[in-house]
């Protein structure tokens, strides 16, 4: 039986291994997937682009890079806006409005003082009230956590970044956390919306009711509302301490997450950090008229000088997030070829910078994302 | 060995076995996108109630945020009812079964007819091997992009004398320039490597020269694309010899008709290729090739249809609403059932019923 089953085994084997070898073959060419454009889909559309700090311009310019590469119909219109500005220029605003859709690096954000973020400052202007963290295992990049695949939904405009903080007196400071009814029901509707159109099976949200009863219990009444709507998906609550710590010790219990603003906060952050880092994850912040796609998690996070000099900076979290955003502007393919590539050059091993465990400068990766586009 | 080699070869196989799910494909939706969609239905005649009915269990079953309207049209009707054509330009989205034309008579095709009241002026057809049907050919992907409005469908004839009857092609650069656009963009947009206009310019010198010259200077604008022309004839010789050759067609209305039915059959029979009719506003979804041939009477009475070509079709048409992850789902779905081999319809020498196809391709559904 041993020598009749040897050659079975070995074409079984070649065959599987034919099957999926690397990524970049697993995932090659989607030409079965048909989709059949309206004329004059293939119209370049215009992004506002802002490279940020730090290590903001470097990623940009590699996105901007790679977008070339593949002859995607977009093109930039660069602005430049730095964290210690006052506020967001007037025309970068109008430029947003304008093409509906922004990519964007990091803005500084100094540490006290008094100075709002302007990260916080451009969501709430244009209201972009839901941010999306996609933390998924990247195959190849060896984590201490199997079957990640979270989908992080923050609320982006209230909560405790309501920005409204007031000294009562000297030596005591209030700072205000705000829910409302309206916006705790968007960000629930947009959280199960997203999973009924992406076929995930569940929501769960994020609070810490049994202290906060009334602001909190204000969210949780909202997602418990919307959730009575989608009944083919599977709803339940977790406390926000609880949550930390099932992140990372069963992180494939969760799949959509819906959160208000700081518990989202380090909820995408760990999420992105058990999976992988935060070099790698791609995100977004999207409202009802305008998206602006930037670096998952810690987007204000804009690097040391060290890495900005040396220009080891990851693009991956910024390239896989504009590859959101080529789907967003509904080109697909490209967006797949994108991911393609990426994920084939992560899988690879070969190009990592130093938060992978490699040393390759940021062009580097580029070339090698560029080399591996079909 | 084979006791030790017996646990791996189950853990290899298994490995195997299971088709990889995309969950890692990351969408960002605006708000209120899954707001459900309206879209026309049009049963049709022979077996088009019992495909267009196999769409809607499907659609039902997957709570995919589609609605129906539905619209009763026969091919033995004068002309399309003007409601179901305000309804069309209402939801811009439409899915057909088949209208019967009648053959000679003079009555016009209602097909042809609605194509050309909504200027739908592209035809598309996406012809490719699916694992698991039997077939001659291999590598074959072949999308057929066809003029829909003109050329030897004109319908202008008429006898001059008795016993002479004339019939008009007519080729026209505005519509020579926009379908070979559509291909270009089309092959853009879907990261296809090559074009090939097809023609009979060496005898028909000044119509098909005139949509070749169209289709030459698009090219230029697409030096990315690689861009040939081949002759009709020689064509259907390559299509059956060495399909792998072709990639995006380009071709005037008749030759389309026949070269996509021809890349159809090649690649499993017109039973299971999707295809669609696209205009600058408005899309109507049908069965790829052989809209017109609804079936005989045999087919209908063992309701024996092969709903396949319509699924993949509505497939195409929820990508087109973008809501992309149900179109993955269905066609995972379908593409299962088919490699499985258990659902065949007759024209792949099974003996299932459309309500078994369906059945199966709802089971598995994830």
């Amino acid at each position: 039986m041993a020598k009749r089953s040897v050659p079975l085994l070995k074409q079984l084997l070649s065959s599987s291994s034919a099957a999926s070898p690397s990524c970049s073959s697993r995932f090659t060419s989607h030409r079965s997937v048909t989709y059949m454009p309206r004329p004059g889909d293939g119209t370049p559309r215009a992004v506002t682009l802002i490279p940020g700090d730090g290590i903001g311009p470097l990623v940009t310019g590699a996105v901007e890079q790679v977008m070339e590469a593949m002859h995607a119909p977009v093109y930039f219109e660069r602005y430049d806006v730095h964290g210690d500005m006052p506020k967001v220029p007037q025309e970068v605003i109008d430029s947003i409005k304008k093409n509906k859709v922004c990519l964007k690096g990091g803005l500084a954000t100094p540490m006290g003082g008094g100075v709002s973020s302007l990260n916080v400052q451009l969501r709430k202007q244009l209201d972009l009230y839901a941010s999306l963290v996609n933390c998924f295992n990247l195959p190849g990049l060896p984590t201490r956590h199997d079957n990640v695949d979270i989908v992080v939904i923050r609320e982006n405009t209230e909560g405790e970044y309501a920005g409204l903080e007031h000294e009562v007196v000297p030596g005591v400071v209030e700072s205000l956390k705000v829910i409302t009814k309206f916006c705790s029901e968007r960000i629930a509707k947009y959280a199960f919306e997203y999973a009924y159109l992406n076929n995930r099976r569940k929501v769960t949200a994020v609070h810490k009711a049994n202290i906060m009863k009334l602001a909190d219990g204000l969210f949780l009444e909202s997602c418990r509302e919307v959730a009575t709507k989608y009944p083919g998906i599977k709803y339940n609550e977790i406390i926000v301490d609880n949550c930390c710590m099932q992140l990372v010790s069963k992180p494939e219990q969760f799949d959509v997450m819906v959160t208000p603003n700081l518990y989202g906060n380090l909820v995408a952050n760990t999420a992105a950090g058990i999976a992988g880092g935060t070099g790698v994850m791609p995100g977004g912040n999207v409202g009802a008229d305008h998206a602006v796609f930037e670096q998952g998690a810690s987007a204000g996070n804009v690097g040391n000088e060290k890495v900005t000099e040396q220009k080891k900076a990851n693009p991956v979290a910024l390239l896989l997030s504009s590859a959101m955003m080529l789907r967003h502007l509904q080109f697909p393919s490209f967006a797949d070829r994108l991911e393609t590539a990426v994920k084939g050059v992560i899988s690879e091993g070969k190009h990592r910078t130093k938060d992978l465990g490699g040393s390759s400068t940021t062009q580097e990766v580029v070339d090698a994302v560029i080399a591996a586009l079909d």
